[in-house]
């Protein structure tokens, strides 16, 4: 299918169809691009995909970690739109998950003639309960977050790290490490944790000038459904469609009705 | 040797264990020393052990059907559960060894370690999740002690990088002394902060409103580097108020390092000192030099290069030393770069065959930034430095003195 492996800060890929509208998948804290291998074959047949890891995990490069510039989601905004200027992608599709789609309303905040459409799959933003909101979490909820982080650096070897990281061109060296798609390095997942769920992107929502669909999970513990229902009061004129899915991860959970809703929308065949 | 005739090795002849063996595949199953649990793919409980029930203190009946695997867990868990286990239980089909915390009906927390695999039918579709669950008390006190170690490990070394850097600043000014009608300005570039570099520089006063100053670099890193720097930084400044000329001091410093030098021989630098005098709108300067790399002179004019002057020797390594002075006049707008070799032995991008920046990138880098005043070449090396970044693998120190421009 014309995969380009550009790989560089982000580790980006491009894959799909050469001549279809331009795709950006996003994903959230967690794990890495291979979140999207189940709905990529659909995507693909369509869409010019545009894949790529967030800095500190998946094999995107360690070196240009740095704690002050992942602490707040600009620095993740900022590598997107620099991914799409480097690549000069225009009219983009955007697909983010979980707090990959509050990147993609930063980026779509900040250059919104470079973005066609949202997508934003299980979106936050914000977890954190106030007077007058709920996000589904308190304060101390992310600290022990950060315990289980903290007890299971999963496939993480801090012996293999610089191995794996510096080799971007020789996957194979990674692939003895079971659990490698959830591989991140520990501070720098700390940070990420830290950001990610200490952030509050409310404000945000009202200024997105793009056409929005927002997906919800039927059962997300993660971004509940009154969640999802904030967001689409927020954002004007946004979709919201609720999957029939549990969990947080519908492009792995109910991979079809993912695929299938994302492609109505962006082919323009929206509900 | 007792026979194991009729093909059994085990123990089941023993008339005393032969009834306890006969497990009937329930017993295994709900009285094994771990629990087990079966849920839907979507987490749903189907399925759970005795044994795990009796550990959360809950009926078959109030689980089964009814809750899901996330409501066990704590809230964090239930985090790290969506964000990371589920995904992969999709993607790779099983997760093991994961450290997760269950809570008991009464609300107490149980550490366990778990492992999931996702069984599938004879299509290959994935329709269960299988899940064993161990008790993880005695291993999360042994995790807590290797945290805690672990801990103790970076405020020590937190503690050294305070030590180090307490330590480098009092082997340097400061700040620099207000010199009239001389801008002067200097940075100290560490390559690590664990570690104590062995660069230096100064700048003093001296009798008859002259002033001396030097910069240098001692062989080596670390507490016998840094020993070796305060004896050198002592000896130069008591040399020159004795006798200023540059030369002299050198060879003052040679004689008191090569001492040193005999018992380890480490001890040895190079280093460039020079006296600085007012000279109607501008400065003379007498410099001499023992091994260092030449200073570079930034003109008024905008032209930039190395001010050819004396090698001189290694200081310390030979009982005898030469040395010779040369002597210059600093004009209004001219700036004179007095640095050690980090910077120019960083590795870069360049064209330079040795893989390292270069004195050509740094003539050509001066160029490009003359005529300057010592504050804005100082603070574009800082930048080029932050550029170098990782291919800085010494020290870097960058004394800087300039005319004011008319």
């Amino acid at each position: 299918m014309g995969d380009v492996h550009i790989g560089g800060r982000n580790n980006v890929l491009i894959t799909g169809r050469p001549d279809g509208p331009v795709m950006m998948l996003a994903n959230g804290f967690g794990c890495d691009q291979n979140m999207w291998r189940l709905v990529r074959p659909a995507l693909a047949e369509r869409f010019r995909l545009v894949l790529f890891d967030h800095v500190g995990s998946g094999q995107a490069e360690r070196s240009a970690w740095r704690p002050e510039r992942y602490a707040s989601l600009d620095g993740y905004t900022d590598d997107i739109l620099r991914i799409c200027a480097e690549l000069e992608l225009r009219q983009v599709v955007f697909v983010g998950h979980s707090v990959g789609a509050m990147m993609g309303v930063l980026a779509a905040n900040r250059e919104p003639e470079r973005f066609r459409q949202l997508i934003l799959i299980g979106p936050s933003p914000r977890y954190i309960d106030e007077a007058g909101y709920r996000g589904g979490f308190s304060a101390s909820d992310i600290d022990e977050l950060l315990e289980s982080l903290e007890s299971n650096y999963l496939g993480w070897s801090a012996a293999m790290a610089p191995v794996i990281m510096g080799n971007p061109e020789r996957p194979e060296l990674g692939q003895e490490l079971t659990n490698s798609f959830c591989r991140t390095d520990p501070q720098a997942a700390r940070v990420f944790a830290r950001t990610t769920f200490s952030s509050d992107n409310r404000s945000d929502l009202a200024r997105v000038t793009v056409p929005t669909l927002i997906l919800q999970c039927s059962t997300d513990v993660i971004a509940p459904a009154e969640v999802g229902q904030y967001v689409h009061a927020q954002i004007p004129g946004s979709v919201l469609i609720t999957l029939p899915a549990t969990g947080h991860c519908p492009q792995l959970s109910a991979p079809a009705a993912t695929a299938e809703a994302i492609t109505l929308f962006a082919a323009g065949q929206g509900p | 040797m007792s026979s194991t005739a009729g093909g059994d090795p085990g123990d089941a002849s023993d008339p005393c264990l032969s009834g306890l063996l006969e497990d009937s595949a329930e017993d295994l199953y709900e009285n094994a020393p771990c629990g087990y649990l079966s849920t839907r793919l979507d987490g749903r409980i189907a399925k759970i052990n005795r044994t795990l029930l009796s550990w959360l203190g809950y009926q078959a009946g109030d689980l089964v059907g009814r809750r899901y695997f996330s409501d066990l867990l704590t809230v964090g868990g239930r985090m790290y559960y969506e964000t990371h286990l589920a995904p992969l239980l999709s993607m790779q089909g099983e997760v093991g060894g994961v450290a997760l915390e269950l809570r008991a009906a009464d609300g107490t927390r149980l550490p366990v370690l778990v492992t999931s695999v996702v069984k599938t039918d004879r299509g290959g579709e994935a329709k269960l999740i299988r899940t064993t669950i161990f008790d993880a008390r005695d291993r999360l006190s042994y995790e807590r002690e290797l945290l805690r170690a672990r801990a103790e490990g970076e405020r020590e070394r937190e503690r050294l990088q305070d030590l180090v850097a307490t330590l480098q600043r009092s082997l340097l000014p400061p700040v620099l002394p207000a010199v009239p009608g001389l801008d002067a300005a200097a940075h100290y570039h560490t390559a690590s902060p664990d570690e104590l570099g062995g660069d230096f520089y100064d700048l003093f006063p001296l009798s008859g409103n002259r002033w001396g100053l030097f910069l240098g670099d001692v062989c080596g890193r670390g507490a016998p580097a840094a020993a070796v720097t305060s004896l050198i930084r002592y000896t130069l400044r008591t040399a020159a108020v004795y006798d200023a000329d540059p030369a002299t001091v050198l060879g003052t410093l040679n004689e008191a390092l090569h001492q040193q030098y005999l018992r380890d021989d480490r001890s040895f630098c190079t280093v460039i000192f020079g006296v600085l005098a007012p000279d109607g709108d501008g400065f003379t300067l007498a410099l001499a030099r023992g091994g260092h790399a030449e200073p570079l002179l930034m003109r008024a004019d905008g032209t930039a290069g190395y001010l050819s002057m004396p090698l001189g020797q290694l200081i310390g390594a030979w009982a005898d030393g030469t040395f010779a002075a040369r002597t210059i006049r600093l004009n209004p707008g001219d700036t004179l770069l007095l640095f050690t070799d980090g910077l120019t032995e960083a590795r870069a991008p360049t064209s330079d065959p040795s893989g390292r920046y270069g004195d050509e990138a740094f003539r050509a880098f001066a160029r490009e930034l003359a005529p300057s005043t010592a504050a804005a070449a100082v603070a574009a090396i800082v930048v080029l430095l932050e550029s170098l970044d990782e291919g800085t693998e010494d020290d870097t120190a960058v004394l800087a003195l300039g005319v004011p421009a008319g």
